[in-house]
């Protein structure tokens, strides 16, 4: 009884765990990242103010893209 | 202006090198759209108004520094590409984690493909280069002309 309880509470905990893990690698996937005529690169992570407004326009270009 | 059958053929061509690209649009700084992997002309035109918006607020980052010539973002639905020639520009979308350097790659080359032709401006350019080396020759001319009389 308390083996299987055991496991319910670790398969449950995993799962939390690994959700918890692919939610931050999804939300640091977003990101924006600049090219310039001089070689320079900026690159906007999620939570930036720039990638806060290229972000939804992006995601606007890709449902223009599909629908 | 962009000739819109190259601008076709290059798309097509695009998509037939790149099976990472689920769509791109060819258009010009107005939003005008040359070529487009989309068939409906008005999905095409909302997608070039889209990226040219993308674009712009792109623009605002960095403003009066440097050109802004690409730009790459990354959702998680997928990614969108801008690359900017001058007057031309090419949007594309691809699925997630795209190869980046191949994607720009291939928009840039198919960019330089649909670029028009240098057809009227060179040759004025040539005339009043000519012009100017006739002028030049006769002015060439004229010294050996005084020389003679006094070489005589």
């Amino acid at each position: 009884m308390r083996r299987s309880a055991a496991a319910i509470l670790g398969i449950l905990g995993g799962a939390l765990v690994g959700a918890a893990f692919l939610r931050r690698q999804g939300a640091q996937r977003d990101r924006a990242d600049l090219y310039y005529e001089d070689g320079s690169m900026l690159s906007l992570t999620n939570g930036s103010p720039g990638a806060e407004r290229l972000l939804p326009l992006a995601r606007e270009v890709i449902r223009k893209s599909r629908t | 202006m962009l000739p819109a059958m190259n601008a076709q053929q290059a798309l097509a061509d695009l998509t037939e090198i790149s099976s990472q690209i689920q769509a791109a649009v060819v258009f010009d700084e107005k939003g005008k759209v040359a070529g487009s992997t989309l068939a409906d002309p008005g999905r095409a035109g909302g997608l070039a108004r889209a990226a040219a918006e993308l674009l712009a607020a792109a623009d605002q980052v960095k403003p009066g520094e440097t050109a802004l010539t690409q730009l790459e973002v990354a959702t998680a639905e997928g990614s969108v590409f801008v690359v900017r020639d001058g007057k031309n520009r090419i949007a594309a979308t691809t699925g997630s984690n795209p190869t980046v350097g191949l994607v720009f790659y291939d928009l840039k080359s198919t960019l330089r493909n649909v670029k028009p032709a240098p057809t009227k401006r060179p040759p004025t350019a040539g005339r009043k280069k000519t012009a100017t080396a006739a002028k030049k020759q006769t002015a060439a001319r004229k010294p050996p002309a005084r020389k003679k009389p006094d070489a005589s």
